[in-house]
């Protein structure tokens, strides 16, 4: 009688530990064990990127195991393997690179652990990952070219600062900028360099642009980024000019620097680059562990901000450091 | 009278032998200087107002002026590397002490009361520190430069990572962004300053005998050693010297833009500084060393690099048009290269 009894009521334990499971995948993927592994913390865009994954593991009640690759793909492999040992639930990869993936992607296809390939893409066979979840550089550039059109009522002298010659970033940004200036005659690029991604390259190509057309012909500068964008902001001040007045400015990336230039009157708009993808990245292990389809893309994309706001957002996005 | 007429007696053969030396090194001087020209002048072809010149708050504006003030590290940078290379050295952690040195003021600067110009002066002690961490490993471990110093330009990046907590460390404060802002005379201060370090490093080595123990431990550094020069004392100062090049290099690229940018200061400005040093002629095999046309070197560098951003190029061709410009000035100065020239030219000069 007593062992009948104890067996019901490890089956009810049973059932309802499973049922909790089930439940629990729909439900965020809390109590799911996800491995994590991160390129490293080379920029403030990654801090807060890691920081949004941490922090959205945590509020869904997921287990999750960081690994910080330190920007080397050994240890992101290293880290992919002992996540496998370990048997985790499924795995979160921000690759540092492209290629050299196919080998450990298959050894967790293997052993059935799902992959989700975050912020920049892998070469591997795609059926060795469930999808990737990355930030949709076209849409950024058509947001950015669409605000300065509106702003400009479609008649503007651009100049453009480049991110780095043939980054996806640079590639993608440019085009959809240039597909929605397209529609508007008045609109032109009339000189475009690279300033590398960096500040130091934004400030010297938009002082070689100063010098190279006469600035008052110059209606808005486009930047690649927010980091060149404050270089130039720096070149046109010391050229007399007043950058978000004299000049425009829309850049992309939302780094808490660009607002505190808005803040200060100098710049005028800023794409954001959505940090936030830890929510779609367990959204996809989620809907994957409960069976359901999904695309092999999905696009994160960013608001756009202006200056009534980047008192605010600027205390927001300082809060935690 | 008779005093001054016996000073000039005494003079003339020293400025005699002085002419005769620069006629024998105007040749050497005519290429690198030659080149900078030719591509000023393929400069102001291209952008017809390269030469101007305007004034906005008493400040200098022109691309001629963006040449001397963005050139100001490189050239800095070339005038240190010139006498490591000099010794048959090589610094390549300049990059990185760039940021090292450049992260310690912004941090300093933006975290602490301290006056500007002891920030400066620790940032400067942090390059010291550094040239005397590659001069210990080369002149008393004898380890081969190129390792000894690509030690310091891996680990560098990561220090000054480190040392800003892996963001762009910012910060306000006039007296440290003079050093790479300010404006003297209208001229930015990074050219004022890069001359004043060229002046310096001149006199001390070309006034004293610095310079020829450069040289001669370059040439042989164990002949030099029996001849009773100490020449691990100079390799390690060259490398000290070569060090707070690079800080005040790192203080003028961090001021430039209110922030230290771990990843990006002086990222690949070693090779620049490197190359600069060739085309001014002076031998990776060391020995004799040419700190002004070291100077030129760096200017043109910075020459083509101006160049190409005022011709509205597409940046895709940024890398192969400096790579092809460099490639021909190293041709101009390769003998080998100009010899078929040169018999040419011999020859109608003959027949005519």
């Amino acid at each position: 009688m007593r062992s009948r009894k104890l067996v019901f009521s490890l089956f009810a334990l049973l059932l309802l530990a499973f049922g909790a499971l089930v439940v629990s995948a729909q439900d965020g993927g809390a109590g799911l064990t996800i491995g994590f592994s991160q390129v490293g913390s080379e920029s403030a865009w990654r801090t807060s990127f890691t920081q949004a994954v941490l922090a959205e593991a945590e509020a869904r009640g997921i287990n999750l195991l960081f690994s910080d690759g330190q920007q080397r793909q050994e240890n992101q492999i290293a880290a992919l393997r002992s996540f496998i040992a370990q048997g985790v639930d499924a795995i979160i990869l921000a690759p540092v690179v492209e290629t050299g993936w196919d080998e450990v992607l298959q050894e967790a296809a293997d052993n059935q652990i799902p992959v989700v390939i975050v912020d920049r893409n892998v070469t591997a066979d795609p059926s060795l990952y469930i999808t990737r979840v990355s930030s949709d550089f076209v849409h950024e550039g058509r947001l950015a070219g669409a605000w300065l059109a509106q702003a400009t009522a479609g008649q503007c002298n651009i100049v453009e600062l480049q991110g780095t010659v043939g980054s996806s970033a640079a590639l993608d940004r440019q085009q959809g900028f240039n597909e929605v200036i397209a529609l508007f005659s008045g609109m032109q690029i009339i000189q475009s360099q690279s300033g590398d991604f960096t500040r130091t390259g934004g400030k010297e190509v938009m002082e070689s642009f100063l010098n190279a057309v006469d600035p008052s012909t110059i209606c808005a500068v486009w930047a690649h980024n927010d980091d060149m964008l404050i270089g130039a902001i720096e070149a046109m001040r010391e050229a007399g000019i007043d950058p978000g007045q004299d000049i425009l400015t829309i850049s992309v990336d939302a780094i808490p620097d660009i607002f505190q230039a808005m803040v200060d009157g100098d710049a005028n708009a800023t794409v954001e680059l959505s940090p936030n993808m830890g929510a779609p990245a367990f959204d996809a292990v989620v809907a994957y562990l409960n069976g359901e389809d999904l695309p092999s893309w999905i696009p994160v994309a960013g608001g756009i901000y202006f200056p009534d706001t980047a008192a605010e957002e600027l205390a927001r996005r300082t809060a935690g450091s | 009278m008779v005093n001054t007429k016996t000073s000039f007696e005494t003079e003339t053969p020293v400025s005699r032998g002085n002419l005769q030396r620069m006629l024998r090194n105007s040749r050497k001087l005519l290429f690198p200087l030659a080149a900078l020209i030719l591509i000023l002048i393929g400069n102001w072809l291209i952008s017809p107002n390269f030469f101007n010149v305007r004034i906005v708050d008493g400040r200098m504006l022109g691309s001629i002026v963006d040449i001397f003030n963005r050139g100001a590290p490189t050239v800095i940078l070339a005038v240190g590397m010139t006498l490591v290379i000099a010794t048959k050295g090589i610094d390549l952690s300049v990059g990185a002490v760039i940021a090292i040195c450049g992260a310690v003021a912004a941090v300093l600067i933006d975290q602490t009361e301290l006056s500007p110009f002891i920030v400066i002066a620790i940032s400067i002690g942090a390059g010291v520190l550094c040239g005397l961490w590659n001069g210990v490993l080369v002149a008393v471990f004898d380890i081969q430069p190129f390792i000894a110093t690509l030690i310091l330009m891996v680990v560098g990046r990561g220090i000054a990572q480190l040392i800003t907590a892996g963001q762009i460390a910012i910060f306000n404060n006039p007296t440290l962004e003079f050093v790479g802002k300010g404006v003297v005379l209208g001229l930015p201060f990074p050219i004022i300053l890069s001359a004043l370090v060229l002046i310096l490093v001149y006199l001390m080595v070309r006034r004293t005998a610095i310079g020829l123990l450069i040289e001669s431990v370059g040439s042989n550094d164990r002949a030099s050693y029996y001849a009773g020069i100490d020449a691990r004392a100079i390799k390690l100062f060259v490398y000290v010297i070569s060090g707070v090049c690079a800080a005040i290099a790192g203080l003028i690229i961090t001021a430039d833009i209110r922030g230290a940018d771990a990843n990006n200061a002086g990222l690949w400005l070693e090779l620049d500084a490197v190359l600069a040093v060739v085309i001014g002629g002076t031998l990776l095999t060391g020995g004799r060393f040419y700190l002004g046309l070291s100077v030129i070197g760096a200017l043109i560098i910075q020459s083509i690099q101006t160049g190409i951003f005022v011709s509205g190029l597409p940046p895709t061709f940024n890398l192969i048009v400096q790579a092809v410009v460099i490639l021909l000035i190293l041709f101009l100065q390769s003998e080998e290269f100009r010899r078929p020239f040169t018999r040419l030219f011999m020859r109608m000069r003959k027949q005519s």
